[in-house]
């Protein structure tokens, strides 16, 4: 178990260090980096002078080695905007983002989970209907669209919500709810069909014979089985997640990394990007080595191997 | 399918469907409600039919995500090929770099490429391209893995034909079923992301009438306004509706194997 961890670390690792080899390339992707940085009102003198300050005439193994060595220190320059360091603006406004997050995460597995179970022990009647047009529906209709009508009947008709920002419970619920509705979507269409086949196997049947009561072989023997395949979707479409909160973000006012990401690539404020776009990847690593470690817990198999 | 053919047909049709020019502005008639005489769907601010720019958005969607879908298509598909069949270190380091690319959010990435390589109509095709190709060359990478070990493929090897023969005569109509059914899959995706992109004020520019951008408009006007807001997402949904259930149609059929 112990060498799994480690291994899975060590890709981790490897992995967050290609991802900043990426942001490098992308930056440079451009040409010349240094427009990129600068605000579009500069005076050409000063650009040059600037390309000077920021070694960006110096080889480029020495500028990506340089990058390297700051980034790892965390360090990812200042932003243009606010005069301060990047990668402290970004980590201030995670927690907001994560909190969104976890809300939706918590949400999805208190309500798509529990559809799919039944719409899969309850195979083509209304509520099996009724759950697969929702979730079809759920997947179809885009979040920001979604947003947007949320504000309409709650805000502005009924008045029942704050329209954005961030205060009470009440702030929460339209954002959450919106970045729920994608991932709640998927998620109830697989555990649906991984339960379905899960319900097929001999173990329930035997499971069955020997006399069990049926939620108890749904709960312990269907279920924890078909869990893996939902919990291997769930931890690679946290992805998904982190861009749909960009757009729930952007709605609602919620000052989380999404809503900073879209005002810094809009200010151009690359090193905030840079850094927004860094710790997003490595927040979404993170998660899926959890995710490759529940298993273990889930499926004694893959410990040892 | 009916969904489909629905908007397909509004998006071909859309300068003759209209009932009037999406860009006409006329400030005496702005926002004005659905049901007015002229203006089934009502008036935006500057006085322009809603209708006729929800017609002309179906165009730029289809087509920004029809370009979309065979350019990712095209290269991810080929890189998929390419580095299934041929297991040497360029292989390893496409797909390490495709492991990395997955792991940033799909619309973020399409959005800093985007900034990067400048707004607009061929850029933001350029970038959802850019941020797309990396599923088609997963799934079509582990087909080929398969596919090339199989006895005809072996067979062919034996009686003499090349590489690239091998490759595009006995692989490539192997594995083409999964592309067809992933860019399926891909194309509703890439339509509502182009949206989201453009509602963010990235990608496609007013006063090109994309849904996007046209919701992002519509936000000033929620309170007085709601059809602006309604119109456009409503034939965002209903074309994403349309293509998914096309594409998991055309999964059932095509390759039930990648049922997720």
């Amino acid at each position: 178990m112990r060498a799994y961890v480690l291994s899975r670390l060590g890709q981790a690792a490897l992995v967050v260090f290609l991802s900043l080899t990426a942001v490098f390339g992308l930056v440079r992707l451009t040409g010349d980096p240094v427009l990129l940085f600068m605000p579009t009102d500069i005076q050409a003198k000063d650009v040059e002078e600037f390309r000077q300050r920021l070694g960006f005439n110096d080889p480029l193994a020495v500028q990506y080695g340089r990058f390297v060595g700051r980034a790892v220190r965390g360090d990812f320059g200042e932003s243009l905007r606010y005069q301060r360091p990047a990668l402290g603006l970004v980590l201030e406004r995670l927690p907001a983002t994560l909190l969104l997050a976890a809300v939706a995460v918590a949400l999805t597995l208190a309500v798509a989970v529990p559809l799919g179970v039944i719409s899969a022990v309850r195979r083509g009647t209304l509520v099996d209907h009724v759950g697969t047009l929702a979730a079809v529906l759920g997947q179809a209709v885009p979040g920001f669209w979604l947003g947007l009508m949320l504000i309409y009947v709650f805000s502005v008709q009924l008045r029942w919500l704050p329209t954005g920002g961030t205060g009470g419970l009440a702030h929460l619920v339209m954002p959450s709810l919106v970045l729920t509705a994608f991932f709640a979507a998927r998620i109830a269409r697989l555990t649906r069909s991984t339960m379905l086949d899960a319900l097929g196997e001999d173990y329930v049947l035997t499971a069955r014979a020997k006399g069990l009561a049926a939620a108890r072989v749904i709960g312990k023997h269907a279920l924890r089985n078909a869990a893996i395949p939902v919990i291997t979707l769930a931890g690679l479409e946290i992805g998904q997640l982190l861009g749909g909160a960009v757009i729930a973000e952007t709605i609602f006012a919620w000052p989380g990394l999404g809503r900073l990401t879209v005002q810094a690539l809009l200010n151009r404020d690359f090193p905030v990007v840079l850094a927004a776009v860094f710790v997003t990847s490595v927040t979404y690593t993170l998660i899926n080595l959890l995710v490759d470690l529940t298993y273990g817990w889930l499926d004694p198999r893959v410990r040892v191997a | 399918m009916v969904l489909t053919i629905a908007v397909i047909v509004a998006a071909v049709g859309a300068p003759w469907l209209s009932p009037d020019d999406p860009a006409r502005t006329d400030f005496a008639q702005g926002l004005r409600p659905p049901a007015t005489p002229g203006h089934p769907l009502g008036t935006d601010q500057l006085g322009r039919d809603v209708l006729a720019r929800v017609l002309h958005g179906a165009r730029l969607a289809l087509f920004i995500g029809a370009c979309t879908v065979v350019a990712t298509a095209v290269a991810g598909g080929l890189l998929g090929l390419v580095t299934g069949f041929v297991e040497r270190w360029p292989s390893a380091v496409i797909m390490r770099l495709a492991d990395v690319q997955l792991s940033f959010p799909f619309i973020l990435l399409a959005m800093t490429i985007n900034v990067i390589v400048g707004l607009g109509l061929r850029n933001i095709i350029l970038s959802l391209s850019a941020a797309g190709w990396v599923v088609y060359a997963r799934v079509v990478r582990g087909e080929v893995l398969t596919v090339k070990e199989r006895d005809f493929v072996h067979a062919a090897a034996a009686l003499g034909a090349g590489r690239t023969r091998l490759l595009f005569r006995h692989v490539l109509p192997n594995v083409a079923p999964s592309i067809v059914v992933v860019a399926s899959l891909q194309f509703s995706q890439f339509v509502v992301a182009e949206a989201a992109i453009s509602f963010l004020g990235f990608g496609v520019q007013p006063p090109t009438p994309a849904w996007g951008s046209m919701l992002a408009e519509s936000r000033d006007f929620l309170y007085v306004a709601w059809w602006l807001a309604a119109f456009p997402g409503a034939a965002l949904a209903m074309t994403a509706l349309g293509v998914n259930l096309l594409g998991d149609w055309l999964r059932d059929t095509l390759d039930p194997k990648l049922r997720v």
